[in-house]
């Protein structure tokens, strides 16, 4: 793939399970070099909103992971690793409204059962691998050769 | 619709301030931050009966222009901080959430116009 060759990963952060209060600071620091990187607004919010429904998931649902992001002429590349649990049913884990939140989650105005369905409606291209006892791995693409139709 | 207006009509209380002439293009009213990340206009209020930091960052994802904070509500110093490390002015009406909304929409802010799943 000729492109792997000027792929350039731009952030990459460890998020720690629990700590709501750095929540958004990966995804905070990626908009502001896209910015810089002059990638249309409507492009960077997509991958905004995808990162930052990630990131809070690894600190609601995980024993804690990393954050990070790739760019290449193609698309920007947003990668959300975590050290377990896994998630036991992803069919399920995708139906608005499906949450396994805590309290402390609800309380900030999380675990509401939306966000996975946020980062599959503002990513282009998701993929999700996981397994019980060793973590999930989630891969999500905004390709930046369209304009990104699928958002009013 | 001006900040100036919005400020008058809601009789909100400034918690940071932003430009008087700050144009808001319409609105929304959520207490759950992935309702409010389902919103994509630019020029937006948010008004909200949460207070924590996470809502600042959850405008900032999706370029709000201001939070309204419902019921008398204040939000702690951590809030204040990050919104204005974002530039993001906050206002706080006594009103609760159903009349505030109410309140602007009959004033004439749209609704945001929200993309199906």
């Amino acid at each position: 793939m000729t492109n792997e060759e000027v792929r350039q990963e731009i952030i990459n952060f460890e998020i720690e399970a629990g700590d709501f209060s750095s929540g958004g600071e990966a995804s905070s620091k990626l908009k502001s070099i896209l910015r810089k990187l002059g990638i249309p607004s409507q492009l960077i919010r997509k991958t905004a909103i995808t990162t930052y429904e990630l990131e809070i998931n690894i600190i609601i649902h995980t024993f804690g992971g990393r954050i990070s992001a790739e760019v290449s002429p193609k698309e920007i590349k947003v990668i959300a690793s975590d050290q377990g649990p896994g998630i036991e049913d992803v069919d399920k884990a995708f139906q608005p409204g499906y949450s396994t939140a805590n309290e402390k989650a609800r309380e900030m105005g999380f675990g509401a059962g939306m966000g996975l369905c946020n980062i599959k409606r503002y990513s282009d291209n998701l993929e999700v691998r996981t397994k019980i006892g060793e973590g999930t791995t989630i891969e999500a693409y905004i390709y930046l050769d369209q304009s990104g139709d699928n958002i009013e | 619709m001006k900040l100036k207006e919005i400020k008058g009509i809601l009789k909100a209380e400034v918690i940071l301030d932003g430009p008087d002439e700050l144009e808001i293009l319409s609105g929304c009213g959520a207490d759950l931050m992935s309702d409010v990340l389902a919103f994509s206009k630019e020029n937006t209020v948010l008004l909200t009966g949460l207070t924590n930091p996470q809502v600042v960052r959850t405008a900032e994802m999706i370029d709000l222009s201001l939070i309204i904070f419902v019921r008398g509500k204040r939000p702690p110093k951590e809030t204040i901080k990050l919104a204005k490390e974002s530039n993001l002015p906050l206002l706080t009406t006594d009103k609760p959430l159903y009349q505030a909304c109410g309140i602007l929409y009959t004033a004439g802010l749209n609704p945001e116009k929200l993309s199906k799943f």
